[in-house]
């Protein structure tokens, strides 16, 4: 035991004076947080439009007036003639511009309907579709308003409820795919770099020579690990609740046992992978493009995997990040217990004695 | 009591077909500095880490510090020092981070780690640089530091493979001082090397050629026997066939 500890002792040496690992452990969570949290996001906020109004009304006054009072339309400009619309966009001044028709009040009365045109620009197509799916909110808004006047018999009135994100912040959404990652790339990145260092410098060949045995060499090299991701998720989380004011729903005690579960996973591929690279070079690509991209691009973090076709969709499924980020966005944003995400975590537990198994027998062909 | 610390008998490792260590048979003395020699790929490396317990040899038998190396590798590897090719200290640690932490995976208690690296550290003068990161050292003072740090636990046989590559031939004669020293203290020294003179420092030196040993004796016997003016030309006859 007391040989372990000297052990861990010389890894935290290791990761404290080397600034590189410093920064990938506690800059990059902070750094990836903030920036998803602040930067990257899916909501719009004081959007710049300009307004073409060929009435002139008291309707389509009244309209503009709502728009311009709604926190996320700043009324930019107003133009004369559908000629000045090429223009302005071209100049990037507005992501849109609103086009009121021809006598707009009379059309209203008169027969019943009355048109505007809404022109995105489309070059950033989420922003285009959020603009208008936010004009005709209000649009819809001013015309229940108008019907509450008149007697309409009958009528559907959809009305959408978005639930556990009401605000529909993206932050939110986020939040889940960013500790995914970070603990990915803290565990299975900085683990499988550490081991095959010791191989590249020589020293693992003397620590087999040691009496230490083998596995406690191993649990050795990842015990700071699984220290060191599990305080990142402790930061993470208090960031998220913190600065962001996310809820967390579930039970936290729950989400720490599944990202306990998440980082050994992550740590047995580490392992795994630094059985097969000799170089830190190489356990650090492999890691990179065999783990942080699938994770990215494939676990349902940015790109919704039911969008997928149908092959990425399988492939999917053998991503643990995939699982992982389906039970902490439950606990987190659903508060939901185990009884529903039992699937998923027993999905997740079968990955990681897999490649736990997997990588104790690689390791140990290694040392014949 | 049985003096041989290490005896080999038709110890031979596969590589498929190939034969890297083709049944070698012989033995060594308690307190003896060993040379184990022979050229880039004659399979000096291979026959080290079976004895060493890393590596399990396809026939044969071999005993070393009285284990069995087919089933008490652990106990061997208590009992046994082992200083690479590679420089192998941590870099980032200092020097006396380092001896204690390589004390304490050989299971030294606190106290006797405290004791060794005192009289280490004044032993290869290194009190100025104690608490400096050993990526400041010159490489000669890593490869002393490396050697004093593998004999550490008072193994009662040290292996050395190539111990003294890269180095100013005024650190290597520094170095086997050290290794007279360890062998003067009863600890048997197993070397390998690639310096013909090195060689001479040696008790008795055994020579490897294609996975088999062709020549073992003194230095000196040996001379006479292939009628060589140094070592250089007996390994060169040897090597040349």
């Amino acid at each position: 035991m007391k040989r372990f500890i000297g052990f861990i002792k010389k890894e935290f040496y290791h990761i404290f004076r080397d600034k590189r690992s410093l920064f990938i452990l506690f800059g990059m969570p902070i750094a990836q947080i903030l920036l998803f949290g602040f930067a990257i996001t899916n909501e719009i906020n004081n959007v710049d439009i300009a307004i073409l109004d060929h009435s002139k009304d008291a309707t389509t006054k009244e309209i503009i007036a709502k728009i311009a009072a709604s926190e996320y339309f700043s009324i930019k400009q107003i133009i004369e003639k559908e000629s000045d619309i090429e223009s302005i966009f071209k100049k990037g001044k507005v992501k849109a511009v609103l086009n009121f028709e021809k006598d707009f009040s009379k059309n209203l009365i008169k027969e019943n309907k009355a048109s505007i045109q809404i022109i995105t620009d489309a070059t950033d197509p989420n922003t285009a579709n959020t603009i208008s799916n936010f004009v005709n909110a209000i649009l819809q808004k001013y015309q229940k308003q108008l019907n509450k006047k008149i007697t309409i018999v009958y009528q559907i009135i959809p009305e959408s409820r978005m639930i556990y994100n009401t605000e529909l912040k993206s932050v939110y959404m986020f939040v889940p795919g960013v500790m995914t990652i970070i603990l990915m790339l803290v565990s299975a990145m900085m683990t499988s770099i550490s081991i095959t260092r010791e191989k590249e410098l020589g020293t693992m060949e003397i620590l087999l020579v040691s009496p230490l045995k083998p596995i406690q060499v191993i649990i050795g090299k990842v015990f700071p690990y699984i220290f060191l991701s599990i305080i990142n998720a402790i930061v993470i989380v208090l960031l998220s609740i913190f600065i962001f004011k996310m809820p967390v729903q579930g039970s936290l005690f729950l989400l720490g046992l599944e990202s306990v579960l998440f980082i050994i996973s992550a740590l047995a591929l580490g392992i795994l992978i630094s059985t097969v690279s000799e170089t830190q070079q190489t356990a650090m690509m492999i890691s990179l493009m065999g783990l942080m991209l699938p994770v990215i691009l494939l676990s349902g973090f940015i790109f919704p995997i039911s969008s997928m076709p149908f092959p990425l969709q399988v492939i999917s499924n053998i991503i643990p990040a995939k699982w992982f980020i389906i039970i902490i966005k439950a606990i987190m944003l659903k508060g939901v217990g185990l009884q529903f995400v039992w699937k998923e975590t027993l999905i997740l537990l079968g990955m990681t004695v897999f490649f736990i198994a997997l990588s104790v027998k690689k390791y140990k062909i290694r040392l014949e | 009591m049985n003096n041989k610390v290490i005896q080999v008998e038709g110890l031979t490792k596969m590589f498929g077909d190939f034969a890297a260590v083709n049944a070698i048979t012989f033995e060594v003395e308690k307190g003896e500095i060993f040379g184990f020699l022979g050229a880039n790929g004659a399979g000096k490396t291979t026959a080290m880490k079976m004895l060493i317990g890393i590596s399990i040899p396809t026939a044969g038998k071999a005993n070393v510090a009285g284990f069995d190396v087919f089933t008490q590798a652990e106990e061997i590897k208590k009992n046994i020092g082992y200083m690479s090719q590679k420089f192998a200290l941590y870099d980032d640690l200092t020097v006396k981070e380092n001896i204690a932490f390589f004390g304490g995976i050989y299971g030294l208690p606190r106290k006797r780690i405290k004791e060794k690296s005192k009289a280490l550290i004044e032993e290869l003068g290194l009190e100025k640089v104690a608490n400096k990161l050993v990526a400041a050292l010159p490489l000669g003072w890593k490869q002393k530091l490396s050697f004093s740090v593998s004999i550490i636990h008072d193994p009662k046989i040290v292996f050395l493979d190539e111990p003294t590559g890269g180095v100013d031939p005024i650190t290597r004669r520094q170095f086997w001082e050290l290794i007279y020293k360890a062998s003067h203290n009863g600890t048997t020294v197993f070397v390998t090397t690639h310096y013909m003179d090195e060689a001479e420092y040696c008790d008795r030196v055994s020579i490897m050629v294609d996975g088999k040993i062709e020549a073992l004796d003194t230095p000196k016997k040996l001379k006479e026997q292939f009628n060589a003016a140094n070592m250089n030309d007996v390994f060169l006859k040897l090597a040349r066939g």
